[in-house]
């Protein structure tokens, strides 16, 4: 079975949200569009996003890390967004296992939402039926799209290349051989909601050099190490 | 619904997609704006493109929030007779009174004195055609955002390399091994930036920021070394001491390339000391750097002309040349090695709060990855001397720096140490280190220059110079007899003697003041003056209301002409409203700053994908209009008829001097369009540039891609191409002896313009020919243990200065700004995380929200840049978040310095450059009182909305491309 | 979470409804077994009517819960797996039991269907009220697993959920049906009164037991598991969206902890000691009014309590939901 995921990479990822606004853009006039906004030009603006970009501190001056945290629906193999549903408007697909909701049922109970730990559906407070990510269902299914472009937006604008998509049940797929050697890991795994979506952890390169390779044989200080001489006085001049 | 899988986008609606270049930020990037029914329904990269290669950012993928935002301006709007100024009391006015109250009253000046015309231009990327227009009109007040931005950047590395980071090169992280960035949050090179650094990271290669605060690029960076603002000179400093201590540095590269084996005269009785010894022998006049110098040759002990074939030059040690009875001189190196003698890690630590341990370990890193790393590319190529080479090498040690450096008054300096340090490891010009991007690298310094004295300004006659320009003595500068300025923003004089790009900052004081002199018109494009491009915002408001004894404007008349309602916009007598991005043809021209790639030149154009909003009009058209009507020679054939029907016309046509096949557009020259950078107009060139994603890309042979200020083909190349007039090598300053030059000026040993008085202790302090660290000026000046903490901010990812708050989308990531503290700091001055707070500097205080951070070193505090706004503008209403909790740090920044010996009105700026120091500004926070109402200060009066401009929208939005425009 | 007055006064008048209603098939079957005087068909039916206008108020009360209630219907569909489905499907059903039960006793359809032994006659209001009973104690169940099933929404996912829901909803309706009897003159104040005060002392054992679980809670998820990073130092500083999100909104109830505490403060007092010590008075001095007053008391305590239910759940996802800047 397939299980269509986005595998987010921390390591690469700055926080620009890229990701946030062309999934808005494209999502808006989509299939799962419009994504309303509230007070767009005055207080509190606030609205419908599918993806948001947070940013989270750890550490302590001067031993701090800055890590920013994108955050979309994560397509659970568990999602407990579903079963709750009064109506089936949530529903997770059996042919690439999205997580979807039909808008033309949902009553807006909002109860899909509190079943939900990771915070990934929003309200549409305009038209008050539950939204949230699609995996861009409407780009990557539309034949019309060259294969590049069959891709989620937020996948094809991200400028890190942050965010891999792909099946995470076939094992030879870019997103399961990065989670496979990458340690991908799933948010709030105490759940059992096996989230779809992974992401993998920061890397560092460090450097050691051993104090010996610091000064090699061929050091140019060699070809100046002369003491100069500007013609003054020397004990040739004195002595006998 | 629709089962999703069934549903195509491509059966919604009518589609239709067309490419063009973004401009959501000067990145520029190539976008293709997909279309459903005549409405922008998705923006995305183009995968073709150089530069962003399909991918896109925030701000490009909210366009369309731009495109329909209620903050356009839609019609040509005059100040009502009445009305004062800056209460936004417009009438609309059609373009035809528009255009002849320019005409007018420009052309009046003109015939007068066409000094009192002043043109400024923020953001934009056309100074090619607003400096061509200001040159023809005559006006020497001119110029573009440089210097409040970056000028530091770009002349302390031309000076220095002859190309520099910003807009002109870059690091070379496909090949790099180790990457150090200093003082950069976002830069130009947006999405460029971002692909390399996260390819870069990917390979395994080793990221190191400096910065005070840990944010966007930092965050991912393998090591972040925070650092003490402003003192980056001296960490710069202290990391070559050590290189040059453990012999870390390229030796071969020094010598043959840069000026580091050069025989300096150190005599300072003479008055040449301090200047090359420069062999009599036949030299062509040029701005270039002519090899009638010496080196000395260990092989035979004495002196030698430099590059002579066997040669094997001494970089240290002092000699005496046996001619006019002795003259005592040292290799350049030398005199560097002396200056770094002082600059240990030990003294650096206790500048830059760097532990001296760090230091060493980073000049380590640098030393040896480049020493033992090097790359081998098998790329043959030939060197000015005719050297064959079988391979380009190069030290893989990468740097980027921004406006971390550049925005500080010692910034010039500093960035002169990193031009410095980057030579000593040989990484310039070389694979996995900085790269220099068409059309540099240039001599240094490049050949422009700007006009001599007064005389260049005449009535109705073109100004006899640039308006911008690279001096490379004092003659060069653009000052009177008694040495004082020509120019309004005074720079080219010896408050400033680089300015090479203005000092737009200082224009609204000065000619409030009057100082030099009082000026008619200010006509500002694309610069929000009256708000986040200014420092001391709020007397800057003051001073463009302000009227004289007999009720007359100080500043007479004020044109502006945006896209949007800014803050800026209120303050104008006439608003001439631009299109869009997307409504409009646009160039981004070698001849201005282009978006070259390191193998190549590249430029792109904008093609309109949507009609013009109402009646806004592209300004390119608008200016080549105008410089018709006041018949400006390059403008108007024999007869005094405008030459040009429009922009696009003048785009295809324009040739910098009849014949010289050289305009705005490198791409597809020549009739056939076969023909690159030089070559007739090709009247198809439009067609051509739509058809090929709006990007004209020109892929060097590799043998032409490195070392490219002393490559031999390269040079020859560029010069056949118009691209540099001298095919001669371009030697690395080292030692700068463009500076000594005003140095000894100042010590009144030069021969020729001296600086007055008052200036000369600082023209000889700040022009040393080497670099070296000193306290910013501010620091200098005011008392800093009353105001111990260094204020900055920085560019949110997601947001571009003051233009995206009208930006449906872009507002809802940042409505408003904290300011970031260390938990330290508010323990220490009794306030908590999230409190209301006053930061106050030496002239102004604000009130704002904090928010306690740990990525912030305890002697910053910090903001998100531009995001506070003046109430009512943008389209917004009167409840934002922008103005109730947002605030504008510039508030705070002094544009002058406190009074001192050298002038009571100096800029707050780099003695050098005349680089705006926005990030010198000292503070000290203390919380609010209880009592105190809990909104932002200052507050303005709002902005009242402009005719034409759409009402208030309403409290719900829902964009749906193909829908939302109807009703 | 935030309390939604909607769901506030659905679980309230809810559990007041079928408590009511179990108090009357409570009043009738003791009736039978001879304990209490038996009582006309109209009182029983009236009682029940009162409990249905209840249900019927807190079933329109729910509505203002959706976003589309003119789609309430479809939310049936899925009574396999969604607790909701189930409580809509058998809040209806009860309501037609009840109308059933209470139209029985108010047109005296007493004729036996049939006999159970000698002695137990079984008639329609013997017949609907054993099915509402059942359809009451399911939709308790219904009701509270809606907010007890979600596991991670810990201070909800417990047993207790369940009782509390029951207890203090039988609680509340058979203190209304005290106050009814009372109102109409019935003798069976004190039977109810009696039945109120257990029951209320049976939910506050729960309720308190309840709170104390709560109070020794050890979340499962921290930021750490949040965001899946190893460290004791973490702090979001921002959550992309400045002006607030539906997650803001409806995650968050945006009071003080003081106000949070008060209000639990207010419902101890208001729900359980306060109606008991005002139904002991009214047996004192046979205060007709009293019962009444303490219904109302107790029932402005529960919903304090149901406010407080709500605001006392940390939901996993406001770990992503700290900080704005
Ligand atoms: N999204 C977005 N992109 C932009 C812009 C925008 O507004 N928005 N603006 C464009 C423009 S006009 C420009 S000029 C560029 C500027 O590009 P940057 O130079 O990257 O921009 P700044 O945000 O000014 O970044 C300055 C950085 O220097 C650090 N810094 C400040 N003082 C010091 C110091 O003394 N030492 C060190 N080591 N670091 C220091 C600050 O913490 C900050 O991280 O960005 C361009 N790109
Ligand atoms: N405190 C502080 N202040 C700073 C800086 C800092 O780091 N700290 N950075 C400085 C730097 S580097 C820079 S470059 C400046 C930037 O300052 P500005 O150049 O003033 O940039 P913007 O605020 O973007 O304003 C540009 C104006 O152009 C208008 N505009 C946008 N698009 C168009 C268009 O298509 N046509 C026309 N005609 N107008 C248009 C906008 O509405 C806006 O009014 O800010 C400087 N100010
Ligand atoms: S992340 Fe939330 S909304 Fe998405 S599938 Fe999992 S539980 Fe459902
Ligand atoms: S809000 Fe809509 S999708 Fe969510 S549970 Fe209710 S009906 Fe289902
Ligand atoms: S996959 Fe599509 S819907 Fe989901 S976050 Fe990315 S762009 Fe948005
Ligand atoms: S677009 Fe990519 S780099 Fe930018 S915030 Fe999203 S995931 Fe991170
Ligand atoms: S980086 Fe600048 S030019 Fe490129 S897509 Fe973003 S806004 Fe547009
Ligand atoms: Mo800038």
């Amino acid at each position: 079975m397939t299980q269509l995921a986005l595998v987010i990479d921390l390591n690469v990822c700055v926080g620009c949200h890229a990701c946030v606004t062309s999934c808005k853009e494209w999502n808006t006039s989509g299939w799962a569009g419009p994504m309303v906004d509230e007070n767009p030009y005055d207080g509190s603006p606030t609205g419908t996003f599918f993806n948001r970009v947070q940013t989270f501190e750890v550490g302590i001056f001067p031993n701090t890390e800055t890590v920013h945290f994108p955050k979309s629906c994560l397509h659970c193999e568990e999602p407990p967004c579903v079963p709750v549903c009064p109506t089936g408007a949530s529903h997770k697909r059996a042919d690439n296992g999205i997580v979807l909701v039909d808008y033309d049922k949902c009553i807006g109970c909002k109860y899909c939402a509190w079943a939900c730990p990771y915070g990934a559906r929003e309200l549409d407070e305009q038209q008050k039926v539950m939204k949230k990510c699609t995996l861009c269902i409407d780009r990557i299914s539309d034949p019309t799209l060259s294969d590049r472009d069959r891709q989620p937006a937020c996948v094809l604008a991200c400028p890190t290349n942050a965010r891999l998509y792909g099946d995470v049940h076939d094992p030879d797929s870019e997103v399961s051989v990065a989670i496979r050697e990458r340690g991908g890991y799933q948010l709030m795994p105490e759940w059992g909601t096996k989230p779809a979506n992974h992401y993998l952890p920061r890397r560092k390169t460090q450097m050691h050099i051993s104090p010996d390779e610091l000064t090699r044989v061929d050091n140019p200080l060699r070809k100046e190490d002369l003491t100069t001489y500007t013609g003054e006085e020397t004990l040739d001049d004195l002595a006998w | 619904m629709q089962d999703p899988i069934a549903h195509s986008d491509s059966t919604v609606g009518r589609v239709e997609v067309k490419e063009t270049t973004c401009y959501m930020c000067a990145c520029r990037c190539g976008i293709r704006v997909h279309m459903r029914d005549g409405e922008v329904r998705y923006i995305d990269g183009n995968p073709n493109h150089p530069l962003n290669k399909g991918v896109i950012c925030a701000k490009g993928s909210s366009g369309i929030m731009k495109q329909y935002s209620p903050g356009r301006l839609t019609k040509p709007l005059r100040r009502q007779a009445g009305a004062e100024r800056g209460t936004s009391g417009f009438e609309a006015i059609s373009w035809e009174e528009a255009m002849k109250t320019l005409e007018e009253r420009l052309a009046r000046l003109r015939a007068e004195d066409p000094k009192k015309f002043a043109l400024f231009t923020g953001r934009d990327q056309m100074q090619a055609l607003t400096g061509l227009f200001a040159k023809q009109y005559g006006t020497p007040n001119y110029a573009a955002h440089g210097g409040f931005c970056s000028v530091n950047m770009a002349a302390g590395l031309i000076y220095t390399i002859g190309g520099s980071f910003w807009e002109f090169g870059g690091p070379d992280l496909d090949r790099a091994k180790l990457f150090v960035m200093i003082g950069t949050a976002e830069d130009h090179h947006s999405n460029p930036l971002k692909i390399a650094i996260s390819e870069f990271k990917r390979r395994g290669g080793r990221f190191i920021s400096v910065n005070p605060i840990r944010t966007g690029y930092s965050a991912v960076a393998d090591e972040w070394v925070p650092i003490k603002p402003g003192t980056d000179g001296a960490l710069l400093m202290a990391i070559s001491h050590e290189i040059l201590k453990q012999g870390l540095f390229d030796r071969d590269f020094l010598i043959r390339y840069t000026n580091a084996a050069e025989l300096v005269i150190d005599e300072p009785s003479r008055p040449d000391h301090g200047l090359f010894y420069r062999a009599e022998m036949h030299v062509e006049e040029g701005c270039f750097d002519p090899e009638n110098k010496l080196w000395w040759d260990r092989n035979i002990d004495g002196p030698i002309s430099t590059h002579t074939p066997g040669a094997d030059p001494r970089l240290m040690g002092q000699y005496v040349l046996d001619l006019d009875g002795g003259i005592a001189v040292k290799p350049a190196f030398q005199l560097l090695k002396e200056r770094l003698e002082s600059c240990t890690p030990e003294w650096a630590a206790e500048i830059t709060g760097i532990p001296a341990e760090t230091i060493r370990r980073l000049a380590h890193e640098m030393g040896v990855t480049a020493r033992d790393q090097k790359i081998e590319l098998p790329i043959p190529w030939t060197d000015c001397w005719d050297n064959e080479h079988a391979s380009v090498t190069g030290n893989p040690v990468a740097f980027h720096a921004m406006r971390g450096m550049a925005a500080h008054s010692n910034g010039f300096q500093t960035i002169r140490a990193l031009g410095v340090l980057m030579t000593l490891l040989g990484t310039i010009d070389r694979p996995g280190g900085f790269r220099h991007k068409a059309p540099f690298p240039r001599p240094i310094p490049p050949c422009a220059k700007p006009p001599h004295g007064p005389e260049a300004v005449q009535p109705n006659t073109p100004l006899d110079g640039m308006p911008l320009g690279w001096p490379a003595k004092p003659e060069d500068l653009f000052v009177d007899d008694d040495g004082e300025p020509v120019r309004l923003d005074k720079a080219f004089s010896w408050e400033y003697p680089l300015a090479a790009h203005g000092l737009m900052q200082n224009v609204i004081t000065n000619a409030w003041r009057g100082d030099p002199y009082p000026i008619d018109t200010l006509f500002l494009f694309m610069a929000n003056m009256a708000w986040n491009s200014s420092m001391n915002t709020s007397e800057v408001r003051k001073m463009l209301v302000d009227k004289d004894a007999d009720g007359q404007y100080k500043i007479p008349f004020i044109v502006v002409c945006d896209s949007f309602a800014s803050e800026t916009v209120a303050f104008a007598d006439l608003v001439l409203p631009d299109t869009s991005y997307l409504e409009r043809h646009d160039t981004l021209s070698m001849l201005d700053r282009p978006i070259s790639e390191f193998d190549g030149p590249v430029d792109a154009v904008r093609i309109p994908v949507l009609p013009p909003k109402g009646e806004t009009r592209p300004f390119q058209d608008v200016l080549i209009e105008l410089a018709g009507r006041l018949k400006l020679p390059a403008f108007v054939d024999g007869e005094g008829k405008p030459k040009y029907r429009d922009y696009p016309d003048f785009i295809v046509n324009y040739e910098t001097t009849p014949g010289s096949g050289i305009g705005f557009l490198a791409g597809w020259r020549g009739k056939d369009g076969d023909k690159v950078l030089k070559g007739e107009p090709n009247p198809k060139q439009w067609e051509m540039y739509a058809k090929n994603g709006c990007v004209f890309h020109h892929e060097l042979p590799p043998s032409y891609q490195y070392m490219r200020n002393w490559n031999k083909g390269y040079l020859h190349w560029a010069r056949a191409h118009g691209m540099i007039r001298y095919a001669e090598p371009i030697t690395i300053h080292l030692y700068s002896e463009v500076l000594q030059k005003f140095r000894l000026a100042a010590q009144g040993k030069w021969p020729g313009r001296q600086p007055p008085e008052r200036l000369r202790a600082r023209v000889e302090t700040y022009f040393d020919p080497l670099p070296f660290f000193y306290r910013p000026l501010e620091d200098q000046l005011v008392d800093i243990e009353r105001y111990p903490l260094n204020a900055l901010t920085q560019r949110p990812m997601a947001m571009y200065h003051s233009w995206d708050s009208q930006n449906a989308w872009l507002r809802q990531i940042h409505s408003h700004n904290y300011l970031f503290v260390n938990p330290l700091v508010g323990k220490k001055h009794g306030f908590a995380d999230g409190d209301w707070i006053w930061v106050e500097s030496h002239t102004s205080k604000v009130r704002c929200m904090c928010r306690f951070s740990e990525a912030v070193e305890p002697g910053t505090v910090w903001t998100w840049n531009a995001i506070g706004k003046a109430n009512g503008a943008w389209g917004l209403g009167q409840r934002a978040d922008e103005s109730r909790k947002g605030f504008l740090l510039n508030h705070l920044i002094a544009e002058e310095l406190p009074p001192c010996e050298a002038g009571d009105h100096l800029s707050n700026s780099d003695p050098v450059t005349g680089q705006a120091a926005w990030f010198d500004v000292r503070v000290r926070v203390y919380k609010a009182g209880p009592d105190e109402p809990k909104v932002t200060s200052p507050q303005f009066n709002a902005m009242a909305r402009l005719p034409g401009q759409e009402k208030q929208r309403g409290r719900w939005q829902a964009y749906m491309a193909g829908v939302f425009g109807k009703k | 979470m935030h309390p939604a007055f909607s769901v506030i006064f659905l679980t309230t008048l809810l559990g007041a409804g079928q408590g009511l209603f179990l108090a009357m098939f409570t009043g009738q079957l003791y009736a039978i077994a001879g304990f209490v005087p038996a009582q006309d068909g109209p009182f029983y039916g009236l009682g029940s009517f009162v409990a249905l206008f209840l249900l019927v108020v807190g079933l329109g009360a729910s509505f203002f819960h959706l976003g589309r209630p003119e789609r309430a219907w479809r939310s049936a569909a899925m009574w396999r797996t969604s607790w909701l489905s189930r409580e809509v499907i058998i809040l209806p059903a009860l309501m037609g039991l009840l109308f059933i039960y209470g139209l029985a006793h108010w047109m005296n359809w007493t004729a036996p269907w049939f006999s159970i032994g000698s002695t137990l006659e079984v008639d329609a209001t013997l017949m609907f009220g054993l099915l509402g009973t059942i359809a009451s104690f399911a939709l308790f169940v219904s009701t509270a697993m809606i907010y007890a099933s979600v596991k991670f929404i810990e201070e909800w996912h417990s047993t207790f959920t369940v009782f509390n829901f029951t207890l203090l909803g039988l609680a509340s309706g058979f203190m209304l049906a005290a106050g009814y009897s009372a109102y109409i003159g019935s003798p069976l104040v004190p039977f109810f009164g009696t039945w109120a005060v257990v029951l209320t002392i049976a939910g506050f054992i729960s309720r308190a037991a309840h709170l104390m679980r709560n109070a020794r809670l050890q979340h499962k998820s921290t930021v750490q598991t949040a965001i899946g990073i190893r460290h004791n130092a973490i702090v979001q500083k921002a959550q992309g969206a400045m002006g607030g999100s539906f997650n803001t909104r409806e995650f968050f109830h945006g009071r003080s902890e003081l106000t949070v505490r008060m209000v639990r403060n207010v419902f101890l007092v208001l729900v359980f000691p306060v109606p008991i010590l005002l139904i002991v008075i009214a047996y004192l001095i046979a205060s007709t009014t009293l019962p009444i007053i303490a219904f109302l008391i107790q029932y402005v305590g529960l919903i304090a309590e149901r406010w407080y239910f709500f605001a006392e759940a940390k939901h996993p996802q406001n770990l992503y939901y700290q900080a704005i800047s």
